[in-house]
């Protein structure tokens, strides 16, 4: 710097230390930020890496028994245990449905202090309901009903394909996924008023699951459908399917909130599913829907297939058959096996003749070599034959069935696929189902349907919207807070006949005011690192198998280069390890030396819940139960045929047979029983499996003592035996 | 190990980073998207030095930068430690030169002032974003000294 100390120099000085002092505080706050954004990011994509395998789970499960159905012999157990979730609805024609669903002995106690419903509906008591649910009120089994035997009267004359327009300069208003967040709802409401005359809306699928208000939501969208069928549109979200309600929350939400008639509530919205359209054209340029579309998607064949048949978009359509009556709406097949009708179905495991051959292939593969006997021989014949089903069938029936096939591939494409930024369309095996479709596929689909935009949902994005492939791929998703409170915001569109999309974001919850920035994004990351390090717990064998192979000199250690490239080989999660490494391994474990080592077992260590007998536990069986817990609910849930919340002891012994073969583990009889008996802790003969499953949250030593239930306790030395397996 | 080895790496990094979450092209980033990568590497380039950076791999006008020529660039800065981060002692003296008055903290007004009139400019929403991520929301000032505990650098990667 200058010698000189006059006063100008010593200005200049002063001003000069200022600018570099202001230079660097930049220079560190924008590092500061971008760091933070990153890991905001994958704080995200950890969140929607568990969402989507869930998905995938739970695909694999329904696949995996499907092929049980079609390979046990009917007297098996097993079979029996879960054959209803495949048997079509019991009985066929309207007259006995409207018997089953009968409402009118229900009952309303005087002490109901919720709305009563008269119908037809008018927009009071919609505008009532609203009200309503706002103050925490329930609606009565006996008008959800009655609502719902209106809806799905309503719903059945609509065609696949809702067209509207957007006429008389009315602005049509577009919501995404609500997922049972109904706080979101009411948001939306307030800012832009109730569905009315001058207010079309169009809800783009996925009310239900993950929120705690699923039914509540539900109830409120049918009553404006009611009140004003031609301002109100529904699209079918991949959501709207009873199976995958099975793990994500609805059907328990339903149970626990109807207890008496929850069953039915249940039956009956399968129907109202089924009968959802399955897409919306508006003023015939803008699609919209909720998943996507795939190089194959037609419009024309969409408008025609008969969606009704559909009851989970997981499962390819079942044949009609000549000799059943087929007067009814619905052509279902009768219960009672006298009339062998029943036919087998092929489960997601028919080989395409498209690129997606190798994803169907792949399903199939991961589970023929886990069940024993005269099944691979029949799962070759399906693989090999392009055309029909299977060899029992007509081929008579074959082309209908090969057309059938690509119906349900479509509306399976629509309400699961995601864009992708690559050109081309593959198999999304990230969720099971649909597929990847890139700007291309888009740019075609487009210009043969004569269309300009597509509006779907099913992704959930920071900012509520997103655009992509040029801005004519718009993805919408209204359920704020999705991850955790301050993960996003949610958005909805407004279009009017101009067609330019207007969006509008809010985001729910008064708490998120009182968070900073910083705290915030605090917590979901905390969040985040604790779902991640379950995770990470419950691969513990896989990993230490990989940390073996790097550990050549076998010192228990490996650099952190390996730790993070053998950490990814497991998870395939496509995480930034190494810069996550400090907030997920901490405490002794952590060394801070030269080498950056990091001492695997002792991690494990750190990582391992704290239950007080957690030695006592065989730690493969405890792994594999964290990592499949999941599963394991879903399949106690369908196993609870009367949705009861409790299975007696056989069934959970056969549960328990189902997920080892699953799972390609062995458990024996006897620790099977050791597990029931220890669980049953009334000693009535049947297992709550609110309890079971409660008992395999990742809880530290304190609460597992407070909470006096030591779930394994004195479990049979038996189930050593497991260890040195390899496959576990 | 080879250059080669450690490019692969660190492509392999960077898409961890990026890739899935970027609603952009895969292989190809926006200018601004190579700042936050080049932060999240642990680095602490200037606006001068990022620009510059940039300008080196732009591919002609487009605004997007290919990932391929991106590596070779990046390797190089993080073996020469190109922007090496910032030592918290010298963090606390430039907020010290700020805090004229050695209050121990700046106010709004001062902070404000000095990120957008001096050096590499802040934006108005930069500034105010600074400022509800980093003051204290009661007394409406930031501590600096315990911002700077804030300031992890992660372990060498």
């Amino acid at each position: 710097m200058g010698c000189g100390v006059s006063k100008s120099n010593q200005f200049h000085k002063n001003s000069g230390k200022a600018i570099k002092s202001a230079v660097l505080i930049q220079r560190w706050y924008r590092q500061f930020v971008a760091r933070k954004e990153m890991r905001r990011r994958y704080t995200w994509h950890i969140f929607q890496s568990i969402e989507y395998s869930g998905e995938q789970a739970q695909i694999k499960l329904y696949n995996f028994l499907g092929y049980l159905m079609d390979n046990f012999t009917p007297a098996s157990n097993e079979r029996n245990l879960i054959s209803h979730i495949f048997r079509e609805n019991e009985v066929c024609r309207d007259a006995e449905w409207e018997r089953y669903f009968c409402y009118k002995n229900i009952e309303v106690p005087d002490l109901y202090s919720g709305p009563h419903l008269t119908f037809p509906l008018t927009v009071e008591q919609a505008v009532g309901l609203v009200e309503a649910f706002r103050n925490k009120k329930q609606l009565h089994s006996r008008y959800v009903l009655q609502l719902l035997l209106e809806t799905w009267k309503q719903l059945r004359l609509l065609p696949n394909i809702n067209r509207i327009s957007t006429c008389h300069s009315k602005e049509i208003t577009i919501c995404g996924d609500l997922h049972g967040q109904l706080e979101d709802l009411l948001l939306i409401f307030y800012k832009n008023d109730m569905p009315s005359l001058e207010k079309p809306y169009l809800f783009n699928g996925d009310f239900v699951d993950r929120g705690k208000d699923s039914i509540e939501i539900l109830i409120i969208l049918f009553s404006f459908l009611l009140v004003y069928p031609s301002e109100v549109y529904l699209n079918r979200g991949n959501h709207e399917d009873h199976i995958v309600n099975l793990r994500y929350g609805f059907t328990k939400e339903v149970l626990s909130k109807y207890r008496m008639h929850g069953k039915r509530i249940l039956k009956l919205l399968q129907k109202i599913f089924s009968w959802l359209p399955l897409a919306t054209v508006i003023d015939q340029k803008v699609l919209v829907i909720h998943g996507g579309i795939s190089n194959t998607t037609d419009l024309s064949v969409l408008a025609r297939v008969d969606r009704h048949n559909y009851n989970s978009a997981l499962r390819p359509p079942k044949k009609r058959h000549q000799n059943v009556a087929g007067k009814s709406i619905d052509s279902d097949e009768e219960a009672g096996s006298t009339n062998k009708v029943f036919q087998r179905r092929p489960s997601l495991t028919f080989p395409r003749t498209l690129t997606k051959d190798c994803f169907q292939n792949r399903s199939l593969q991961d589970f023929s070599d886990r069940l024993r006997a005269n099944t691979v021989e029949e799962v070759e014949i399906h693989k090999r034959l392009p055309g029909p089903l299977g060899p029992e069938n007509d081929t008579s029936q074959s082309c209908e069935s090969i057309s059938s096939e690509d119906e349900w591939r479509q509306i399976l494409d629509l309400l699961w696929s995601d864009p992708m930024a690559q050109d081309g369309c593959v198999p999304n095996e990230v969720r099971g189902g649909g597929c990847y479709w890139g700007p291309d596929v888009t740019e075609d689909f487009l210009n043969r349907h004569n269309l300009q935009l597509i509006i779907r949902s099913h992704e959930c994005k920071q900012e509520g919207y997103e655009f992509c492939h040029n801005r004519k791929v718009l993805t919408l998703f209204s359920a704020s807070n999705y991850y955790d409170v301050g993960s996003n915001r949610g958005a909805y569109v407004k279009l009017g006949p101009d067609l330019v999309p207007y969006l509008v974001q809010y985001q729910a919850s008064s708490m998120i005011r009182e968070l900073s920035v910083r705290q915030s994004a605090g917590r979901s990351e905390r969040s985040a690192n604790k779902v991640l390090r379950e995770q990470l717990f419950a691969h513990k064998s896989d990993l230490i198998c990989a940390f073996k192979k790097l550990d050549s000199g076998n010192k228990g250690r490996v650099s952190l280069a390996n730790w993070a490239s053998a950490v990814e080989s497991v998870m395939r999660l496509g995480l930034p390890w190494r810069i996550m490494r400090s907030q997920l391994v901490t405490g002794r474990s952590a060394d801070s030396s030269i080498d950056s080592s990091i001492d695997y077992y002792e991690w494990f260590n750190e990582l391992a819940i704290k239950g007080a007998n957690a030695d006592h536990i065989d730690q493969s069986l405890l792994e594999t139960l964290y990592r499949h817990r999941s599963t394991l609910e879903t399949i106690f849930r369908i196993v609870d045929t009367d949705n009861s919340g409790f299975i007696t002891m056989e069934d959970f012994r056969q549960t328990w047979k189902l997920l080892s073969v699953y799972l390609k583990m062995e458990i024996t009889e006897e620790a099977i029983s050791d597990l029931a008996v220890t669980i049953d802790s009334n000693q009535d003969g049947s297992i709550d499996i609110e309890e079971f499953m409660e008992a395999f949250r990742l809880t530290d030593k304190k609460s597992r003592l407070e909470r006096g239930r030591s779930m394994f306790m004195g479990t049979a030395s038996d189930l050593t035996k497991l260890e040195g397996d390899p496959n576990i | 190990m080879s250059r080669r080895r450690s490019e692969q790496r660190l492509k392999r990094l960077i898409m961890s980073l990026t890739t899935r979450w970027m609603s952009g092209e895969l292989w190809q980033y926006r200018e601004r998207e190579i700042g936050t990568i080049i932060y999240s590497l642990g680095c602490f380039p200037s606006q001068a030095d990022l620009h510059d950076l940039i300008a080196e791999v732009e591919e002609d006008q487009t605004g997007y930068i290919h990932l391929d020529s991106f590596l070779p660039v990046m390797s190089k800065v993080l073996l020469e430690h190109k922007f090496p981060p910032i030592p918290e002692d010298l963090l606390l003296q430039a907020f010290e030169v700020l805090d004229k008055e050695k209050k121990g903290y700046l106010e709004h007004e001062e902070l404000t002032k000095y990120m957008t009139q001096e050096g590499e400019l802040f934006t108005q929403e930069e500034v105010d974003e600074m400022l509800t991520a980093l003051a204290d929301h009661e007394k409406n000032v930031v501590y600096y000294k315990d911002l700077i505990n804030q300031l992890t650098i992660d372990p060498d990667m």
